[in-house]
Protein backbone atom coordinates (compact mmCIF):
# COMPACT_ATOMS: atom_id res chain seq x y z
CA UNK A 1 0.00 0.00 0.00
CA UNK A 2 1.43 3.34 -1.00
CA UNK A 3 0.40 6.09 1.34
CA UNK A 4 0.51 9.86 0.95
CA UNK A 5 4.09 10.70 1.81
CA UNK A 6 5.62 7.61 0.27
CA UNK A 7 3.81 8.52 -2.93
CA UNK A 8 5.12 12.05 -2.66
CA UNK A 9 8.67 10.70 -2.43
CA UNK A 10 8.13 8.47 -5.46
CA UNK A 11 6.63 11.39 -7.39
CA UNK A 12 9.57 13.60 -6.44
CA UNK A 13 12.29 11.10 -7.34
CA UNK A 14 10.63 10.13 -10.61
CA UNK A 15 10.23 13.79 -11.52
CA UNK A 16 13.93 14.46 -10.95
CA UNK A 17 14.82 11.41 -12.99
CA UNK A 18 12.74 12.62 -15.91
CA UNK A 19 14.19 16.10 -15.65
CA UNK A 20 17.76 14.78 -15.59
CA UNK A 21 17.25 12.51 -18.58
CA UNK A 22 16.00 15.33 -20.77
CA UNK A 23 18.32 18.09 -19.67
CA UNK A 24 21.34 16.61 -21.49
CA UNK A 25 19.66 15.75 -24.76
CA UNK A 26 20.90 17.22 -28.05
CA UNK A 27 18.25 18.93 -30.17
CA UNK A 28 18.63 16.24 -32.80
CA UNK A 29 16.93 13.77 -30.47
CA UNK A 30 14.11 15.95 -29.20
CA UNK A 31 11.46 14.58 -31.52
CA UNK A 32 12.40 10.90 -31.07
CA UNK A 33 12.60 11.40 -27.33
CA UNK A 34 9.21 13.06 -27.17
CA UNK A 35 7.92 10.11 -29.12
CA UNK A 36 9.77 7.72 -26.82
CA UNK A 37 8.29 9.24 -23.70
CA UNK A 38 4.94 9.12 -25.46
CA UNK A 39 5.49 5.36 -25.73
CA UNK A 40 6.51 5.05 -22.08
CA UNK A 41 3.29 6.54 -20.77
CA UNK A 42 1.62 3.77 -22.72
CA UNK A 43 2.06 1.88 -19.44
CA UNK A 44 -1.43 3.28 -18.90
CA UNK A 45 -2.49 0.07 -20.69
CA UNK A 46 -1.65 -1.87 -17.54
CA UNK A 47 -3.95 0.41 -15.55
CA UNK A 48 -6.66 0.17 -18.17
CA UNK A 49 -6.46 -3.63 -18.01
CA UNK A 50 -6.79 -3.54 -14.22
CA UNK A 51 -9.75 -1.17 -14.45
CA UNK A 52 -11.48 -3.33 -17.06
CA UNK A 53 -10.52 -6.52 -15.20
CA UNK A 54 -12.42 -5.35 -12.15
CA UNK A 55 -15.30 -3.69 -13.97
CA UNK A 56 -18.74 -5.14 -13.20
CA UNK A 57 -21.60 -3.11 -14.59
CA UNK A 58 -22.06 -2.70 -18.36
CA UNK A 59 -21.15 0.99 -18.21
CA UNK A 60 -17.92 0.24 -16.33
CA UNK A 61 -17.06 -2.48 -18.82
CA UNK A 62 -17.82 -0.19 -21.75
CA UNK A 63 -15.59 2.59 -20.44
CA UNK A 64 -12.97 0.01 -19.48
CA UNK A 65 -12.93 -1.38 -23.02
CA UNK A 66 -12.51 2.15 -24.39
CA UNK A 67 -9.62 2.68 -21.96
CA UNK A 68 -7.88 -0.55 -23.03
CA UNK A 69 -8.45 0.20 -26.71
CA UNK A 70 -7.01 3.71 -26.46
CA UNK A 71 -4.11 2.61 -24.28
CA UNK A 72 -3.23 -0.27 -26.63
CA UNK A 73 -3.17 2.26 -29.46
CA UNK A 74 -0.86 4.47 -27.44
CA UNK A 75 1.55 1.60 -26.79
CA UNK A 76 1.71 0.19 -30.31
CA UNK A 77 1.64 3.52 -32.11
CA UNK A 78 4.18 5.05 -29.77
CA UNK A 79 6.56 2.15 -30.30
CA UNK A 80 6.29 2.02 -34.08
CA UNK A 81 6.68 5.76 -34.55
CA UNK A 82 9.67 5.99 -32.19
CA UNK A 83 11.33 2.96 -33.71
CA UNK A 84 10.89 4.34 -37.22
CA UNK A 85 12.41 7.66 -36.24
CA UNK A 86 15.37 6.08 -34.49
CA UNK A 87 15.93 3.58 -37.29
CA UNK A 88 17.02 6.46 -39.48
CA UNK A 89 19.91 7.31 -37.23
CA UNK A 90 21.42 4.00 -38.23
CA UNK A 91 21.86 5.00 -41.88
CA UNK A 92 24.10 7.96 -41.10
CA UNK A 93 26.65 5.76 -39.33
CA UNK A 94 28.14 2.64 -40.86
CA UNK A 95 25.61 1.66 -43.53
CA UNK A 96 25.93 4.42 -46.13
CA UNK A 97 29.32 4.71 -47.78
CA UNK A 98 29.64 8.46 -48.38
CA UNK A 99 29.38 9.69 -44.80
CA UNK A 100 31.71 6.92 -43.63
CA UNK A 101 34.78 8.63 -45.01
CA UNK A 102 33.79 11.80 -43.23
CA UNK A 103 34.00 10.07 -39.86
CA UNK A 104 37.30 10.02 -38.14
CA UNK B 1 -9.34 -19.07 -11.69
CA UNK B 2 -7.13 -20.08 -8.79
CA UNK B 3 -3.58 -18.93 -9.01
CA UNK B 4 -0.69 -19.57 -6.63
CA UNK B 5 -0.28 -16.98 -3.89
CA UNK B 6 3.17 -15.93 -5.12
CA UNK B 7 1.85 -14.66 -8.45
CA UNK B 8 1.17 -11.07 -7.24
CA UNK B 9 4.75 -10.85 -5.96
CA UNK B 10 6.10 -11.90 -9.35
CA UNK B 11 3.85 -9.33 -10.99
CA UNK B 12 5.14 -6.62 -8.66
CA UNK B 13 8.72 -7.65 -9.42
CA UNK B 14 8.10 -7.47 -13.18
CA UNK B 15 6.53 -4.01 -12.77
CA UNK B 16 9.65 -2.93 -10.94
CA UNK B 17 11.89 -4.26 -13.70
CA UNK B 18 9.66 -2.56 -16.27
CA UNK B 19 10.06 0.78 -14.48
CA UNK B 20 13.83 0.33 -14.48
CA UNK B 21 13.80 -0.54 -18.17
CA UNK B 22 11.72 2.54 -19.02
CA UNK B 23 14.18 4.85 -17.33
CA UNK B 24 17.14 2.97 -18.81
CA UNK B 25 15.52 3.08 -22.25
CA UNK B 26 14.83 6.81 -22.07
CA UNK B 27 18.37 7.38 -20.89
CA UNK B 28 19.74 5.53 -23.90
CA UNK B 29 17.38 7.45 -26.16
CA UNK B 30 19.04 10.66 -25.03
CA UNK B 31 22.24 9.93 -26.99
CA UNK B 32 22.36 9.39 -30.77
CA UNK B 33 24.72 6.45 -30.42
CA UNK B 34 22.53 4.39 -28.13
CA UNK B 35 19.11 5.74 -29.07
CA UNK B 36 18.05 2.81 -31.22
CA UNK B 37 18.51 0.22 -28.52
CA UNK B 38 16.76 2.50 -26.00
CA UNK B 39 13.34 1.99 -27.50
CA UNK B 40 13.92 -1.77 -27.61
CA UNK B 41 14.71 -1.92 -23.87
CA UNK B 42 11.67 0.19 -23.04
CA UNK B 43 9.58 -1.98 -25.35
CA UNK B 44 10.76 -5.15 -23.59
CA UNK B 45 9.75 -3.66 -20.24
CA UNK B 46 6.37 -2.71 -21.62
CA UNK B 47 5.70 -6.15 -23.09
CA UNK B 48 6.61 -7.87 -19.82
CA UNK B 49 4.42 -5.51 -17.76
CA UNK B 50 1.44 -6.05 -20.05
CA UNK B 51 1.76 -9.84 -20.08
CA UNK B 52 2.01 -10.25 -16.31
CA UNK B 53 -1.00 -8.00 -15.79
CA UNK B 54 -3.20 -10.80 -17.17
CA UNK B 55 -2.16 -12.90 -14.18
CA UNK B 56 -3.21 -10.44 -11.51
CA UNK B 57 -5.79 -11.99 -9.16
CA UNK B 58 -9.47 -11.34 -9.80
CA UNK B 59 -9.22 -10.20 -13.40
CA UNK B 60 -12.48 -10.46 -15.35
CA UNK B 61 -13.65 -9.52 -18.82
CA UNK B 62 -10.56 -11.13 -20.34
CA UNK B 63 -12.34 -11.71 -23.64
CA UNK B 64 -13.15 -8.02 -24.00
CA UNK B 65 -9.68 -7.11 -22.84
CA UNK B 66 -7.86 -9.25 -25.38
CA UNK B 67 -10.18 -8.10 -28.17
CA UNK B 68 -9.61 -4.43 -27.31
CA UNK B 69 -5.85 -4.89 -27.11
CA UNK B 70 -5.67 -6.72 -30.43
CA UNK B 71 -7.81 -4.12 -32.20
CA UNK B 72 -5.95 -1.18 -30.66
CA UNK B 73 -2.50 -2.61 -31.35
CA UNK B 74 -3.19 -3.75 -34.90
CA UNK B 75 -4.85 -0.49 -35.96
CA UNK B 76 -2.18 1.82 -34.61
CA UNK B 77 0.61 -0.49 -35.74
CA UNK B 78 -0.67 -0.29 -39.30
CA UNK B 79 -1.24 3.46 -39.15
CA UNK B 80 2.13 4.05 -37.50
CA UNK B 81 3.91 1.97 -40.15
CA UNK B 82 2.17 3.51 -43.12
CA UNK B 83 2.29 7.24 -42.45
CA UNK B 84 5.06 9.18 -44.19
CA UNK B 85 7.86 10.57 -42.03
CA UNK B 86 6.52 14.07 -42.55
CA UNK B 87 3.37 13.14 -40.67
CA UNK B 88 5.22 11.93 -37.57
CA UNK B 89 4.42 14.98 -35.41
CA UNK B 90 0.69 14.53 -35.73
CA UNK B 91 1.10 10.80 -35.11
CA UNK B 92 2.78 11.57 -31.79
CA UNK B 93 -0.13 13.90 -31.01
CA UNK B 94 -2.69 11.24 -31.91
CA UNK B 95 -1.12 8.43 -29.88
CA UNK B 96 -0.49 10.76 -26.99
CA UNK B 97 -4.14 11.78 -26.99
CA UNK B 98 -5.15 8.13 -26.86
CA UNK B 99 -3.01 7.65 -23.75
CA UNK B 100 -4.60 10.69 -22.11
CA UNK B 101 -8.05 9.39 -22.96
CA UNK B 102 -7.18 6.01 -21.48
CA UNK B 103 -6.00 7.63 -18.23
CA UNK B 104 -9.19 9.67 -18.01
CA UNK B 105 -11.29 6.58 -18.69
CA UNK B 106 -9.52 4.66 -15.91
CA UNK B 107 -10.33 7.48 -13.51
CA UNK B 108 -13.92 7.50 -14.69
CA UNK B 109 -14.30 3.75 -14.09
CA UNK B 110 -12.85 4.01 -10.59
CA UNK B 111 -15.05 6.99 -9.70
CA UNK B 112 -18.15 5.29 -11.05
CA UNK B 113 -17.37 2.18 -9.03
CA UNK B 114 -16.77 4.26 -5.92
CA UNK B 115 -19.98 6.24 -6.28
CA UNK B 116 -22.06 3.21 -7.14
CA UNK B 117 -20.89 1.56 -3.92
CA UNK B 118 -21.80 4.66 -1.92
CA UNK B 119 -25.22 4.81 -3.56
CA UNK B 120 -26.03 1.41 -2.06
CA UNK B 121 -25.63 2.86 1.41
CA UNK B 122 -28.71 4.68 2.76
CA UNK B 123 -28.08 8.36 2.28
CA UNK B 124 -29.81 9.57 5.44
CA UNK B 125 -26.60 9.72 7.44
CA UNK B 126 -23.01 9.73 6.30
CA UNK B 127 -21.44 6.38 7.03
CA UNK B 128 -18.66 6.28 9.51
CA UNK B 129 -15.18 6.22 7.98
CA UNK B 130 -14.42 2.88 9.65
CA UNK B 131 -17.46 1.34 8.04
CA UNK B 132 -17.11 2.73 4.55
CA UNK B 133 -13.46 1.90 4.29
CA UNK B 134 -14.77 -1.60 3.65
CA UNK B 135 -17.12 -0.51 0.89
CA UNK B 136 -16.16 -2.13 -2.40
CA UNK B 137 -14.32 0.26 -4.69
CA UNK B 138 -13.40 2.46 -1.75
CA UNK B 139 -10.97 5.28 -2.41
CA UNK B 140 -9.21 7.27 0.31
CA UNK B 141 -9.09 11.04 0.23
CA UNK B 142 -5.77 11.26 -1.65
CA UNK B 143 -6.88 8.67 -4.19
CA UNK B 144 -10.16 10.52 -4.73
CA UNK B 145 -8.44 13.85 -5.28
CA UNK B 146 -5.89 12.35 -7.67
CA UNK B 147 -8.59 10.40 -9.50
CA UNK B 148 -10.44 13.64 -10.23
CA UNK B 149 -7.32 15.57 -11.15
CA UNK B 150 -6.16 12.70 -13.35
CA UNK B 151 -9.49 12.62 -15.18
CA UNK B 152 -9.32 16.38 -15.76
CA UNK B 153 -5.75 16.36 -17.08
CA UNK B 154 -6.21 13.18 -19.08
CA UNK B 155 -9.43 14.43 -20.69
CA UNK B 156 -7.86 17.77 -21.62
CA UNK B 157 -4.87 15.96 -23.08
CA UNK B 158 -7.18 13.62 -25.01
CA UNK B 159 -9.30 16.19 -26.83
CA UNK B 160 -6.51 18.77 -26.98
CA UNK B 161 -4.18 16.30 -28.69
CA UNK B 162 -6.90 15.29 -31.15
CA UNK B 163 -7.37 18.94 -32.11
CA UNK B 164 -3.60 19.32 -32.47
CA UNK B 165 -3.61 16.22 -34.66
CA UNK B 166 -6.43 17.58 -36.81
CA UNK B 167 -4.66 20.91 -37.22
CA UNK B 168 -1.34 19.40 -38.23
CA UNK B 169 -3.08 16.98 -40.55
CA UNK B 170 -4.63 20.00 -42.24
CA UNK B 171 -8.19 19.02 -41.40
CA UNK B 172 -8.87 22.21 -39.57
CA UNK B 173 -8.49 25.92 -40.00
CA UNK B 174 -5.34 27.33 -38.55
CA UNK B 175 -7.00 29.22 -35.76
CA UNK B 176 -10.43 29.59 -34.35
CA UNK B 177 -10.77 32.86 -32.52
CA UNK B 178 -13.80 34.78 -31.25
CA UNK B 179 -14.26 37.70 -28.87
CA UNK B 180 -14.01 37.02 -25.15
CA UNK B 181 -12.69 33.56 -25.96
CA UNK B 182 -10.35 33.59 -23.02
CA UNK B 183 -13.22 34.26 -20.65
CA UNK B 184 -15.42 31.61 -22.22
CA UNK B 185 -12.59 29.10 -21.84
CA UNK B 186 -12.03 30.17 -18.27
CA UNK B 187 -15.74 29.75 -17.55
CA UNK B 188 -15.75 26.23 -19.00
CA UNK B 189 -12.76 25.34 -16.88
CA UNK B 190 -14.27 26.90 -13.75
CA UNK B 191 -17.58 25.07 -14.11
CA UNK B 192 -15.73 21.79 -14.70
CA UNK B 193 -13.70 22.33 -11.55
CA UNK B 194 -16.79 23.26 -9.53
CA UNK B 195 -18.60 20.10 -10.67
CA UNK B 196 -15.55 18.04 -9.77
CA UNK B 197 -15.05 19.75 -6.43
CA UNK B 198 -18.70 19.26 -5.39
CA UNK B 199 -18.58 15.58 -6.25
CA UNK B 200 -15.20 15.26 -4.60
CA UNK B 201 -16.20 16.88 -1.32
CA UNK B 202 -19.30 14.71 -1.12
CA UNK B 203 -17.23 11.62 -1.82
CA UNK B 204 -14.67 12.46 0.82
CA UNK B 205 -17.42 12.74 3.42
CA UNK B 206 -18.91 9.44 2.42
CA UNK B 207 -21.98 10.75 0.59
CA UNK B 208 -22.84 9.54 -2.86
CA UNK B 209 -22.82 12.39 -5.37
CA UNK B 210 -25.22 13.03 -8.23
CA UNK B 211 -24.19 11.32 -11.46
CA UNK B 212 -24.79 14.63 -13.22
CA UNK B 213 -21.84 16.16 -11.39
CA UNK B 214 -19.46 13.46 -12.58
CA UNK B 215 -20.81 13.54 -16.13
CA UNK B 216 -20.67 17.34 -16.20
CA UNK B 217 -17.11 17.24 -14.89
CA UNK B 218 -15.93 14.78 -17.53
CA UNK B 219 -17.78 16.38 -20.44
CA UNK B 220 -16.63 19.89 -19.54
CA UNK B 221 -13.05 18.68 -19.15
CA UNK B 222 -13.22 17.23 -22.64
CA UNK B 223 -14.74 20.44 -23.99
CA UNK B 224 -12.08 22.49 -22.28
CA UNK B 225 -9.34 20.54 -24.04
CA UNK B 226 -10.91 21.45 -27.38
CA UNK B 227 -11.55 25.08 -26.44
CA UNK B 228 -8.04 25.55 -25.14
CA UNK B 229 -6.38 24.20 -28.28
CA UNK B 230 -8.58 25.80 -30.94
CA UNK B 231 -7.16 29.35 -30.76
CA UNK B 232 -3.52 28.18 -30.88
CA UNK B 233 -1.83 28.63 -34.22
CA UNK B 234 -0.24 25.74 -36.07
CA UNK B 235 3.25 27.13 -35.64
CA UNK B 236 2.92 26.63 -31.89
CA UNK B 237 1.68 23.06 -32.11
CA UNK B 238 5.05 21.44 -31.23
CA UNK B 239 5.01 23.16 -27.87
CA UNK B 240 1.40 22.22 -27.32
CA UNK B 241 1.94 18.56 -28.23
CA UNK B 242 4.89 18.37 -25.89
CA UNK B 243 2.79 19.90 -23.13
CA UNK B 244 -0.03 17.40 -23.66
CA UNK B 245 2.58 14.66 -23.62
CA UNK B 246 3.58 15.83 -20.16
CA UNK B 247 -0.11 16.09 -19.20
CA UNK B 248 -0.73 12.49 -20.17
CA UNK B 249 2.28 11.44 -18.14
CA UNK B 250 0.90 13.20 -15.07
CA UNK B 251 -2.58 11.78 -15.58
CA UNK B 252 -1.08 8.29 -15.85
CA UNK B 253 0.93 8.82 -12.66
CA UNK B 254 -2.14 10.04 -10.75
CA UNK B 255 -4.39 7.23 -11.94
CA UNK B 256 -1.50 4.88 -11.13
CA UNK B 257 -1.72 6.07 -7.55
CA UNK B 258 -5.48 5.46 -7.55
CA UNK B 259 -4.85 1.90 -8.73
CA UNK B 260 -1.82 1.53 -6.46
CA UNK B 261 0.31 0.61 -9.46
CA UNK B 262 3.95 1.62 -8.99
CA UNK B 263 4.98 1.12 -12.61
CA UNK B 264 2.34 3.61 -13.72
CA UNK B 265 3.32 6.11 -11.05
CA UNK B 266 7.00 6.04 -11.94
CA UNK B 267 6.68 5.90 -15.73
CA UNK B 268 3.97 8.56 -15.72
CA UNK B 269 5.89 10.89 -13.48
CA UNK B 270 9.15 10.51 -15.41
CA UNK B 271 7.30 11.40 -18.61
CA UNK B 272 5.48 14.23 -16.85
CA UNK B 273 8.73 15.81 -15.71
CA UNK B 274 10.65 15.12 -18.91
CA UNK B 275 7.77 16.45 -20.99
CA UNK B 276 7.54 19.61 -18.92
CA UNK B 277 11.22 20.34 -19.41
CA UNK B 278 11.03 19.57 -23.12
CA UNK B 279 8.06 21.94 -23.41
CA UNK B 280 10.04 24.70 -21.74
CA UNK B 281 13.03 24.10 -24.01
CA UNK B 282 10.79 24.41 -27.05
CA UNK B 283 9.02 27.52 -25.84
CA UNK B 284 12.41 29.02 -25.07
CA UNK B 285 13.65 28.23 -28.56
CA UNK B 286 10.80 30.38 -29.85
CA UNK B 287 11.53 33.04 -27.26
CA UNK B 288 8.06 32.78 -25.84
CA UNK B 289 6.72 31.82 -22.49
CA UNK B 290 4.36 28.90 -22.29
CA UNK B 291 1.63 31.26 -21.12
CA UNK B 292 2.16 33.32 -24.23
CA UNK B 293 1.80 30.26 -26.44
CA UNK B 294 -1.36 29.12 -24.69
CA UNK B 295 -3.13 32.41 -24.10
CA UNK B 296 -1.38 34.80 -26.46
CA UNK B 297 -3.73 34.14 -29.38
CA UNK B 298 -0.74 34.45 -31.67
CA UNK B 299 -1.30 37.29 -34.09
CA UNK B 300 -4.88 37.65 -32.89
CA UNK B 301 -4.25 40.83 -30.91
CA UNK B 302 -3.72 42.83 -34.08
CA UNK B 303 -2.66 46.07 -32.42
CA UNK B 304 -0.38 48.30 -34.47
CA UNK B 305 0.08 47.55 -38.13
CA UNK B 306 3.21 45.70 -39.13
CA UNK B 307 5.89 47.61 -40.99
CA UNK B 308 5.62 47.68 -44.74
CA UNK B 309 8.39 45.78 -46.47
CA UNK B 310 10.17 47.62 -49.27
CA UNK B 311 11.78 45.95 -52.27
CA UNK B 312 10.75 43.38 -54.84
CA UNK B 313 10.96 39.62 -55.20
CA UNK B 314 13.79 38.76 -57.59
CA UNK B 315 13.52 35.35 -59.25
CA UNK B 316 16.47 33.19 -60.34
CA UNK B 317 16.84 30.14 -62.61
CA UNK B 318 17.83 26.79 -61.16
CA UNK B 319 20.87 26.59 -63.45
CA UNK B 320 22.09 30.04 -62.37
CA UNK B 321 21.56 29.11 -58.76
CA UNK B 322 23.49 25.87 -59.25
CA UNK B 323 26.43 27.73 -60.81
CA UNK B 324 26.40 30.25 -58.00
CA UNK B 325 26.76 27.53 -55.41
CA UNK B 326 29.20 25.44 -57.44
CA UNK B 327 31.71 28.28 -57.33
CA UNK B 328 31.01 29.26 -53.74
CA UNK B 329 33.36 28.42 -50.92
CA UNK B 330 30.81 27.98 -48.19
CA UNK B 331 27.17 27.03 -48.59
CA UNK B 332 24.66 26.74 -45.78
CA UNK B 333 21.45 24.84 -46.46
CA UNK B 334 18.52 25.89 -44.31
CA UNK B 335 15.64 23.41 -44.46
CA UNK B 336 12.15 24.01 -43.19
CA UNK B 337 8.74 22.42 -43.26
CA UNK B 338 8.49 23.00 -47.02
CA UNK B 339 11.31 20.50 -47.53
CA UNK B 340 9.42 17.97 -45.45
CA UNK B 341 6.21 18.46 -47.41
CA UNK B 342 8.00 18.15 -50.74
CA UNK B 343 10.01 15.13 -49.47
CA UNK B 344 12.99 16.95 -50.95
CA UNK B 345 15.56 15.82 -48.34
CA UNK B 346 17.02 13.07 -50.56
CA UNK B 347 17.45 15.35 -53.57
CA UNK B 348 18.90 18.10 -51.42
CA UNK B 349 21.44 15.70 -49.95
CA UNK B 350 22.31 14.48 -53.46
CA UNK B 351 22.88 18.11 -54.44
CA UNK B 352 24.94 18.76 -51.31
CA UNK B 353 27.11 15.70 -52.03
CA UNK B 354 27.86 17.01 -55.53
CA UNK B 355 28.85 20.35 -54.02
CA UNK B 356 31.08 18.60 -51.47
CA UNK B 357 32.78 16.68 -54.29
CA UNK B 358 33.58 20.01 -55.91
CA UNK B 359 35.23 21.12 -52.68
CA UNK B 360 32.47 23.38 -51.44
CA UNK B 361 32.07 23.42 -47.66
CA UNK B 362 28.43 22.56 -47.08
CA UNK B 363 26.59 22.76 -43.79
CA UNK B 364 22.99 22.28 -42.82
CA UNK B 365 21.62 24.92 -40.48
CA UNK B 366 18.75 23.78 -38.30
CA UNK B 367 16.51 26.09 -36.37
CA UNK B 368 15.29 24.45 -33.16
CA UNK B 369 11.67 24.74 -34.18
CA UNK B 370 12.04 24.30 -37.94
CA UNK B 371 9.33 22.01 -39.17
CA UNK B 372 6.54 21.01 -36.89
CA UNK B 373 8.62 19.71 -34.00
CA UNK B 374 12.05 20.31 -32.53
CA UNK B 375 14.42 17.98 -34.28
CA UNK B 376 11.93 17.36 -37.10
CA UNK B 377 14.49 18.45 -39.71
CA UNK B 378 17.24 16.40 -38.09
CA UNK B 379 15.09 13.31 -38.39
CA UNK B 380 14.37 13.95 -42.06
CA UNK B 381 18.00 14.70 -42.90
CA UNK B 382 19.04 11.59 -41.02
CA UNK B 383 16.54 9.67 -43.13
CA UNK B 384 18.22 10.99 -46.26
CA UNK B 385 21.61 9.90 -44.92
CA UNK B 386 23.13 13.27 -44.03
CA UNK B 387 25.84 12.63 -41.43
CA UNK B 388 25.23 14.59 -38.29
CA UNK B 389 28.57 16.36 -38.25
CA UNK B 390 27.30 18.42 -41.20
CA UNK B 391 24.26 19.50 -39.23
CA UNK B 392 24.64 22.63 -37.12
CA UNK B 393 22.37 24.09 -34.47
CA UNK B 394 21.28 27.69 -34.64
CA UNK B 395 23.71 28.98 -32.02
CA UNK B 396 26.68 27.34 -33.74
CA UNK B 397 25.95 28.43 -37.28
CA UNK B 398 24.65 31.97 -36.73
CA UNK B 399 28.13 33.53 -36.33
CA UNK B 400 29.18 31.81 -39.58
CA UNK B 401 26.56 33.37 -41.85
CA UNK B 402 28.55 36.55 -42.63
CA UNK B 403 31.29 34.25 -44.03
CA UNK B 404 28.84 32.13 -45.95
CA UNK B 405 28.73 32.73 -49.69
CA UNK B 406 25.35 31.24 -50.36
CA UNK B 407 22.57 30.36 -47.98
CA UNK B 408 20.09 28.02 -49.61
CA UNK B 409 16.74 28.24 -47.87
CA UNK B 410 14.40 25.42 -48.76
CA UNK B 411 10.90 25.60 -47.40
CA UNK B 412 11.81 27.57 -44.30
CA UNK B 413 10.07 30.86 -43.71
CA UNK B 414 9.31 32.23 -40.26
CA UNK B 415 12.54 30.90 -38.74
CA UNK B 416 14.63 32.99 -41.16
CA UNK B 417 12.47 36.11 -41.11
CA UNK B 418 14.59 39.13 -40.07
CA UNK B 419 11.37 40.87 -39.05
CA UNK B 420 11.67 38.91 -35.80
CA UNK B 421 14.62 41.13 -34.98
CA UNK B 422 13.54 44.44 -36.47
CA UNK B 423 9.79 44.91 -36.24
CA UNK B 424 8.42 45.29 -32.71
CA UNK B 425 4.87 45.00 -33.99
CA UNK B 426 5.40 41.65 -35.62
CA UNK B 427 3.87 38.69 -33.80
CA UNK B 428 7.18 36.84 -34.10
CA UNK B 429 9.20 39.76 -32.73
CA UNK B 430 11.89 38.46 -30.38
CA UNK B 431 11.93 34.91 -31.71
CA UNK B 432 15.54 33.81 -32.27
CA UNK B 433 16.10 33.28 -35.97
CA UNK B 434 18.77 31.93 -38.25
CA UNK B 435 20.79 34.91 -39.46
CA UNK B 436 20.42 33.91 -43.09
CA UNK B 437 19.99 37.54 -44.16
CA UNK B 438 23.65 38.14 -43.26
CA UNK B 439 24.96 35.64 -45.79
CA UNK B 440 26.48 37.14 -48.91
CA UNK B 441 23.83 35.62 -51.13
CA UNK B 442 20.55 33.98 -50.31
CA UNK B 443 18.60 31.63 -52.52
CA UNK B 444 15.10 30.78 -51.40
CA UNK B 445 13.34 27.75 -52.83
CA UNK B 446 9.65 28.36 -52.45
CA UNK B 447 6.53 26.96 -54.01
CA UNK B 448 4.69 30.25 -54.40
CA UNK B 449 4.40 33.70 -53.02
CA UNK B 450 2.35 32.67 -49.97
CA UNK B 451 3.16 33.60 -46.43
CA UNK B 452 4.62 31.29 -43.81
CA UNK B 453 2.71 29.27 -41.28
CA UNK B 454 2.46 32.25 -38.96
CA UNK B 455 0.95 34.30 -41.79
CA UNK B 456 3.64 36.96 -41.73
CA UNK B 457 5.33 38.65 -44.67
CA UNK B 458 9.02 37.70 -44.86
CA UNK B 459 11.44 40.60 -45.26
CA UNK B 460 14.24 38.19 -46.24
CA UNK B 461 12.56 37.44 -49.56
CA UNK B 462 12.67 41.13 -50.51
CA UNK B 463 16.29 41.71 -49.51
CA UNK B 464 18.80 42.90 -52.14
CA UNK B 465 20.95 39.79 -51.85
CA UNK B 466 18.05 37.35 -52.05
CA UNK B 467 16.97 35.46 -55.16
CA UNK B 468 13.77 33.43 -55.33
CA UNK B 469 13.85 30.00 -56.94
CA UNK B 470 10.18 29.19 -57.44
CA UNK B 471 9.04 25.61 -57.56
CA UNK B 472 8.17 22.54 -55.57
CA UNK B 473 11.09 21.67 -53.26
CA UNK B 474 11.81 18.33 -54.86
CA UNK B 475 11.55 19.60 -58.44
CA UNK B 476 13.74 22.59 -57.65
CA UNK B 477 16.34 20.37 -55.99
CA UNK B 478 16.35 18.05 -59.02
CA UNK B 479 16.91 21.03 -61.29
CA UNK B 480 19.80 22.15 -59.10
CA UNK B 481 21.34 18.66 -59.35
CA UNK B 482 20.88 18.72 -63.13
CA UNK B 483 22.42 22.21 -63.24
CA UNK B 484 25.54 20.97 -61.45
CA UNK B 485 25.84 17.92 -63.67
CA UNK B 486 25.79 20.01 -66.86
CA UNK B 487 28.68 22.02 -65.44
CA UNK B 488 30.80 18.90 -65.28
CA UNK B 489 29.67 17.56 -68.64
Amino acid sequence: MITGFLALYIFMLAAFTGYEIISRVPVILHTPLMSGSNFVHGIVLVGAMVALGHAETPIEIAIGVVAVLLAAGNVAGGYVVTERMLEMFKTSRPASPQPAEKKQ
Amino acid sequence: MTLPAWIPTIVEAIYFIAAVLFIWGLKRMSSPRTARTGIVWAGAGMAAAIIVTFFLPGMHNLDWMIAAIVVGVVLSWIVGRRVPMTAMPQMVALFNGMGGGAAAAIGAVELIKFNAALKLVPDTSPIQPEAWADVAGHLGTTELVLAFVGVLIGAVSFTGSLIAFAKLQGWMDRRFVFPLQRWVNLAIFAVAVVCGALALSAGIEGHAFAWGLLIGFIVLSLVFGVAMTLPIGGADMPVVISMYNAFTGLAVAFEGFVLQNEAMIIAGMVVGAAGTLLTQLMAKAMNRSLGNVLFGNFGGGGGAAQQEIAGALKPIDASDAAVMMAYAERVAIVPGYGMAVAQAQHKIWEFAKLLIERGVKVKFAIHPVAGRMPGHMNVLLAEAGVPYDLIEDMDDINPEFPNTDVALVIGANDVVNPVARTDKNSPIYGMPILDVARAKNVIVIKRGRGKGFAGIENALFYADNTRMLYGDGQAAASELVAGLKTLDA
